[in-house]
């Protein structure tokens, strides 16, 4: 009996340990990626990033201890105080950052640079548990919908203004929370039919497909159910606001920055431009691509390590593990990220009060949203933007933030006894 | 209300992973062409050049060898240069051609290295080597060309350039890759594949910019090259080299032959050139200047340059009548100058007469017998029959077709057929008396110098020949040079028939070329006239020595020497004189070969 009311034996054990397997692979990865020969530098040399990475994750372990001392009633505390912190943070961001590749996304202090977007996530993920822990909270109603859109909103925009299109997006992850605690489900339903035309509007080059597609399932609908005049307006208009939304969408994006609008292309037809645009994506299939089924071996990858993917120590770390350990060695990070997710579900579940679920289910859908998109872009499937992948990527920023996100979460689900209250 | 939603974010969570994991087993597994990408961006295939065979003479003196060239190489990256005046002077290249070189090396690649300077000499490398360390992003790369320390030989010996499109295309191995050097003719040309070794390659790693990164695996995957094989060449360098200067400011051929072995020991074409000129960095300049000149220095007379045989072609003659039968010692002919002119000598003459004195109207009486045997009742058909069944015997002395020597180009003259007759003057409409030149090797036949050559060494021989060929060893090993140079060639006549012509020659000597007579070595010879129609007819002569066991066959041509008996003789034996004594026991013979002056 004693035994079970030791404090160490309520942390959920299992999510630290793929937690430090995810990190320790992603460091080896790093090494990998900027391993070079003739340099023969060791894994430690602190002038290298493999070496700077171990400062990062040791000083990640000082703050997983600082959160996990702390009092547990800090993070609900100071929720709020944190996100307004963060938002003035990401508000001074533009003005005083460092500019690198024309955007003001970071802060220089002495040889660290930190970038206050990637902590502003689990700021936000906080203020949006505060938000929804009131018992009143319902998203059915438009009203709160709009206040947690609101949560949302304000450091999207504040990041859009760096402009960090890529993490700005990560925002929209919330929705998976959102899904979960209750917001209608037509949301989505709509939401995604709009990616889907979105995505055949810009995948097919002529217009003139959608526009005779949508008019024969217009037609079929219009014949299938009853010919009430009223239905009949309502599916061609239905109609008309797709194709509109179609052409209208090309518009919007022969209007985007050049550059943007090249990723978009460059998904579609990933050979349009290898040696332009399409480069980062070409090169990283094929870094992945000749990995095979066993890899290449440790440290004998060629195309990572000769420098033919981009930002491959950082968003494109994926390569260097598809390159030197194959599908098998993909197959396992695969697993671990699903298994770590579907773990964070199990403890999510289990909490006893809707502040731990709430931002449960926010650590949930940041790390999904990441996993997700970053490995789909560096096999083509997602165009190329700019987010790390959790605990592999090189990087203090990222992985503070997610070591921070994640830890909250772990704290909080080892005091889940003692939050006992106000579930909704 | 909101039971099934987890279960709708687990399963949504299980398909993103699957959906990825299906995405990479598909680029990663089921599609290789990424590996071959990879592979192609990032590991650069180097070839390693083997070092081209050595030709050595048949003393085992050197004849061809590789010469190390430099080639001043840029990266114009790493390139600094504080001092540009003096830069230009180690370097000996004027300012516009060093802003020129480092532009074009930076448009190619501002990392990888291409040539600044080309072809640098040893001499000119070794007095700029000590500067090279001055000079970040210059080094320099090492290349080999060909080298002649004996100017000589150079039509048999041949030269190396670049491939060109046509051989390339031909290559079907695909061995070869564009700017390689390969042999073009000659000796090179001929026996390329065994010099040329086998090419090694070294697969070395590169980055996203080109530079180099090291060996692949560590160079698990590399091969050597493999050196080209070592020739030993038929050539007695030192009689080459005396034959060349014999021939000097004359137009003609020598061709010497060991007769038991078919080795050529010299192969003189006149004029020749310097082969060290079709090498390195002045190859293009001079090849373009040699090929215009009008004494065409490369134009390998001994085997491309024909001529009627002549006199010489009476010895053939002889011998098929005497294989025949038609002829036998004994046979009496009258010089009979209505048929064919002749010049003042005993009359009539039996056979080893009409050799002495190479009697005109003896063979034309003679080639009579053997052609009209009387087979067909019409004198036109009889004729034809007989014209064939003797080109026959004529063919296997190495006449009318290529005798196959290792040189590409070699022409086979030729001996008109039956059908030869039949376009020329119609079926049926030609008869001995229309053919009848060919009984003192005039009209319509053509031989090459080496061909005559060969015929020396079949009547040396007594029968038999070797096939010419320049090369008697490949990597020390005689027994891989082709079957045919050690296979033996009968000509399809008795022994026995030779004594009386060996012996007849041997006395000709005294009569029509006594400057050709040595002391203490008995020479067997025939002079010859090859008519030029456009001016002085060329001076030929065959010879071998010693008589009583023949080391060596010698075919001369001077053109526009005139009459056989002076230069040509003179010369040939010189070259007799020279191989078996190694020394010249007449100098005034040779101050009278080398101040005659034909051209």
């Amino acid at each position: 009996m004693r035994q079970e009311d030791l404090y160490i034996n309520k942390i959920d054990w299992l999510t630290i340990v793929i937690y430090a397997s995810l990190v320790i692979i992603g460091w080896f990865n790093i090494y990998a990626a900027v391993y070079d020969e003739q340099a023969a530098m060791s894994i430690f040399d602190f002038s290298i990033n493999s070496g700077k990475q171990l400062v990062w994750i040791g000083t990640a372990l000082l703050l997983i201890t600082l959160i996990m001392v702390a009092d547990y009633r800090l993070f609900e505390n100071l929720s709020l105080v944190l996100y307004g912190i963060f938002l003035v943070f990401l508000l001074i961001t533009p003005f005083f950052g460092k500019e690198i590749n024309g955007q003001r996304a970071w802060f220089e202090i002495g040889a660290f640079r930190l970038q206050p977007a990637e902590f502003a996530k689990f700021a936000t993920a906080l203020a949006l548990a505060k938000l929804m822990e009131r018992p009143t909270f319902d998203l059915g109603q438009t009203k709160h919908q709009l206040q947690a859109l609101l949560v949302i909103m304000l450091p999207v925009a504040l990041i859009m203004l760096q402009p960090d299109t890529g993490t700005a997006m990560v925002y929209t992850a919330f929705f998976i929370m959102l899904y979960r605690e209750g917001m209608p489900q037509h949301y989505y339903v709509i939401g995604l039919s709009f990616i889907t035309i979105s995505l055949l509007a810009l995948g097919i080059e002529n217009n003139l497909y959608i526009v005779v597609g949508v008019a024969v399932l217009v037609l079929i609908l219009i014949m299938l159910g009853k010919k009430k005049l009223g239905r009949i307006i309502g599916f061609i208009s239905l109609g008309l606001i797709i194709i509109g939304y179609t052409y209208s969408l090309d518009y919007v994006v022969s209007k985007l920055p050049e550059h943007q609008q090249n990723r978009i292309m460059v998904l579609f037809n990933p050979d349009l431009d290898p040696l332009g645009v399409g480069w980062n994506v070409t090169q990283s299939k094929i870094a992945i691509g000749s990995g095979g089924l066993m890899g290449k071996g440790y440290l004998e990858g060629t195309q990572t390590k000769f420098d033919f993917v981009p930002e491959q120590h950082t968003d494109f770390i994926f390569c260097t593990l598809g390159e030197e350990f194959g599908w098998l060695g993909s197959l396992v990070v695969i697993i671990l990220f699903c298994a770590l997710l579907i773990r964070l579900v199990f403890l999510a579940e289990r909490q006893k009060n809707r502040f731990s679920r709430v931002y449960g289910y926010c650590v949930i859908s940041i790390l999904l949203f990441h996993f997700m998109i970053n490995i789909a872009m560096t096999i083509g499937l997602f165009p190329v933007v700019g987010i790390p992948l959790p605990f592999f990527s090189y990087g203090g920023s990222s992985l503070w933030s997610f070591t921070i996100l994640l830890f909250i979460f772990i704290k909080l689900d080892s005091h889940r006894i003692q939050l006992l209250g106000r579930m909704g | 209300m909101n039971d099934q939603r987890p279960l709708v974010i687990v399963v949504a969570i299980a398909l993103v992973g699957m959906v990825l994991l299906t995405k990479l087993f598909l680029i990663q597994v089921a599609d290789d062409s990424f590996l071959k990408r990879a592979e192609r961006n990032a590991i650069q295939r180097v070839v390693d050049h083997p070092y081209r065979g050595l030709v050595y003479d048949r003393t085992g003196k050197i004849m061809v060898y590789n010469n190390p060239i430099f080639d001043l190489m840029i990266i114009p990256r790493e390139f600094a240069i504080k001092d540009t005046a003096r830069f230009c002077e180690i370097f000996q290249i004027n300012k516009e051609q060093l802003i020129e070189g480092y532009n074009s090396a930076r448009k190619y690649s501002s990392v990888k290295p291409s040539p600044l300077i080309k072809q640098i000499s040893t001499t000119d490398f070794a007095r700029i080597q000590d500067y090279l360390i001055d000079y970040p992003g210059l080094f320099v790369m090492t290349r080999a060309v060909r080298s002649y320390p004996q100017p000589v030989a150079a039509n048999a010996l041949g030269y190396i350039g670049e491939i060109s499109a046509r051989q390339l295309e031909r290559d079907t191995l695909k061995y070869y890759r564009q700017g390689d050097f390969v042999g073009l003719s000659g000796i090179e040309g001929f026996y390329e594949p065994d010099l040329r070794g086998v090419k090694g390659a070294k697969y070395k790693m590169v980055n996203v910019r080109g530079v180099d990164k090291g060996s692949f695996k560590n160079g698990e995957y590399d091969t050597a090259s493999v050196a080209g094989n070592n020739l030993t060449s038929t050539i007695d360098l030192a009689l080459q080299q005396y034959g060349e200067m014999l021939m000097g400011g004359k137009r003609g051929s020598v061709v010497a032959i060991e007769p038991k072995t078919g080795e050529i020991l010299a192969m003189i074409s006149a004029p020749s050139y310097d082969p060290n000129l079709l090498t390195g960095a002045k190859f293009g300049t001079n090849y373009l200047q040699l090929n215009q000149d009008d004494s065409k220095p490369l134009f390998n007379r001994p085997i491309m340059a024909m001529y009627p045989p002549g006199s010489i072609f009476k010895v053939v003659q002889s011998l098929i009548g005497l294989q025949m039968g038609v002829l036998t010692p004994n046979t009496t002919y009258s010089c009979n100058r209505s048929l064919v002119a002749c010049h003042n000598h005993p009359n009539p003459v039996n056979l080893f007469g009409a050799v002495k004195y190479s009697c005109n109207p003896y063979y034309h009486q003679a080639y009579r017998a053997m052609i009209n045997r009387e087979v067909s009742r019409s004198t036109f058909k009889d004729t034809e029959i007989g014209l064939n069944i003797w080109r026959e015997s004529v063919l296997k002395f190495g006449l009318g077709g290529q005798l196959g020597v290792d040189l590409y180009n070699e022409k086979g003259g030729s001996i008109p057929t039956s059908q030869y007759y039949d376009r020329v003057y119609g079926p049926g409409r030609w008869k001995y008396s229309t053919i009848y030149s060919l009984s003192i090797g005039q009209g319509e036949m053509m031989v090459t110098p080496l061909q005559m050559a060969n015929l020396a060494a079949i009547f040396a021989n007594k029968g038999y020949y070797y096939t010419p060929h320049l090369i008697k060893a490949i990597d020390g090993d005689p027994n891989k040079i082709p079957l045919k140079y050690r296979t033996k060639n009968e000509v399809g006549v008795d022994a026995h028939h030779f004594d009386l012509i060996q012996d007849a020659m041997a006395e000709a000597i005294y009569g029509t070329a006594a400057r050709a007579a040595i002391r203490d070595i008995t020479i067997a010879g025939k002079t010859g006239t090859a008519q030029n129609p456009q001016g002085e007819d060329h001076s030929v002569f065959i010879a071998f020595a010693p008589k009583e066991d023949p080391k060596i066959a010698i075919a001369v041509y001077v053109e526009n020497a005139g009459w056989g008996g002076r230069a040509a003789a003179s010369t040939a034996s010189l070259m007799i004189e020279k191989y078996l004594r190694g020394e010249i026991t007449r100098p005034a013979l040779e101050e009278y070969v080398l101040a005659g002056n034909f051209m």
